[in-house]
């Protein structure tokens, strides 16, 4: 299958097999207008198969969410048909909106309209706690 | 806007500059007897307490100020599904300082991020406590002269016990501190408590339960109670509520200076033969716990 490059956009490469479609979710690439492949099962020499992402327009996005949902990624910049900027994104200290509390005793489970926030409290074993009532992120 | 929503947000010095004052208030009460005239304090209290809303109280009665607020859920506009940011904002037109106890975990935080005046946690369901952790520290200080070098044994209900927890979070930041945890399985110290607070902080610690062995080695025991409203099930909290009861024949081998504490209520816990014991501190806590009250309000409003 053929996929044509790109010439100025973004290309997250070595997203694990079966995960570029909650990226594409949690990115919220939907509301983009700019054309973007999602390519599954891609051969990869390193993991036998991955997922990637190309998408066909310079994007401003905070990628940070990357490094808690799967580490692996790279995040590509293409300018003029060439890799002007490549970076691994880190687990993020703070993840504002991306998975909710699951404590039932959290005020996050009765407050309207409050954003579900977790901060990184063990960069070791990738442990998030809800900033709320300390509970584990699940 | 300065809010004490967990003891971690009083620095080491914050506390023994709030030791200073509440022993300064106990020497001199009438110093203070109109330090907070025209101020207001709210008590929004969402789920029942007598001890903690009556001792803000009169913590803000002795400083000269007023009190406004509600002692239960159902007499608020919670009842008609109003938001805490709602609630909390509308307060804040009132009230210069608010003192808030909620059923729901990080309640609190949620209300110090809504509201423009000092929010104190009195007690967010099974989180936090720091009110209690400042009474706390403010026996031991007066019954141990420090907090260094003090062997403390936390009996009865770890898990869902907030004064426990707040209590570790505070003695860790101090030196030659030993925990010895007493528990039945069920109700063990979390470990998230255990591991981002003690073992992060090299603390050495022991997990037990046994009670009467661990007794000969205490400086503290912090004896809570097993709280029939943190159990989902009804047969777990029958199962557990006596598991450690103090009695006299068991402080047989204990310290001649331990100190007894509980944060209070007590149920049966502790018999009330122990009360005479002059090891006893725990209605020395429900007094210290109005002057630390009194020296919070003080610090979070300014007042000189």
């Amino acid at each position: 299958m053929v996929i044509d490059s790109i010439t100025n956009g973004i290309v997250i490469d070595h997203i694990s097999s079966g995960m570029s479609m909650t990226l594409y979710r949690y990115l919220k690439l939907d509301q983009l207008t700019c054309s973007v492949a999602i390519i599954k099962n891609a051969p990869s020499s390193k993991n036998g198969k991955k997922d990637i992402i190309k998408i066909d327009e310079p994007i401003d996005i905070d990628f940070d969410v990357l490094g808690y949902l799967d580490p692996g990624v790279s995040v590509n910049t293409i300018e003029n048909g060439k890799i002007v900027d490549k970076f691994k994104p880190q687990l993020p200290k703070r993840l504002v909106g991306v998975i909710r509390c699951k404590n039932p005793r959290c005020i996050s489970q009765d407050e309207q309209e409050l954003t579900h926030i977790f901060k990184l409290t063990d960069e070791e074993h990738r442990i998030y706690r809800c900033i709320y009532c300390e509970s584990k992120a699940k | 806007m300065r809010s004490v929503i967990d003891i971690l947000d009083l620095s080491t010095s914050e506390i023994e500059e709030l030791i200073a004052v509440a022993c300064d208030i106990i020497a001199n009460p009438d110093k203070y007897a109109e330090k907070c005239k025209r101020k207001k304090l709210a008590t929004l209290f969402f789920e029942p307490s007598t001890r903690t809303r009556l001792s803000f109280e009169a913590a803000m009665y002795e400083l000269g100020g007023n009190v406004i607020g509600f002692s239960a859920a159902n007499n608020s506009s919670a009842a008609k599904g109003e938001s805490v940011s709602d609630t909390v904002r509308t307060v804040s037109c009132y009230a210069d300082i608010i003192a808030m106890r909620h059923p729901k975990e990080g309640a609190p935080l949620v209300a110090s991020m809504a509201a423009d005046i000092p929010i104190i946690n009195a007690g967010d369901g099974g989180h936090n406590h720091p009110t209690q952790t400042l009474a706390d520290l403010l026996t031991i200080y007066r019954e141990k002269g420090g907090f260094c070098n003090l062997t403390v044994g936390l009996c009865g209900d770890l898990k869902f016990g907030r004064t426990v927890h707040s209590l570790i979070n505070a003695l860790s930041r101090y030196s030659g501190i030993k925990f010895v945890l007493i528990s039945p399985e069920e109700l063990k110290l979390p470990d998230y408590v255990t591991n981002n607070v003690i073992i992060k902080n090299n603390i050495p610690y022991e997990v037990t339960t046994d009670l009467i062995g661990s007794m000969p080695k205490l400086d503290i025991l912090y004896m809570t109670r097993v709280q029939r409203e943190r159990f989902f099930n009804e047969q777990d909290y029958i199962r557990l509520k006596d598991s450690y009861i103090l009695t006299p024949d068991k402080l047989t081998d204990a310290k001649k200076d331990l100190c007894i504490m509980h944060p209070l209520p007590r149920v049966n816990e502790i018999s009330v033969a122990v009360d005479k014991d002059p090891r006893a501190c725990y209605f020395k806590q429900v007094l210290n716990g109005k002057y630390m009250r009194m020296a919070l309000i003080l610090k979070l409003l300014g007042v000189e």
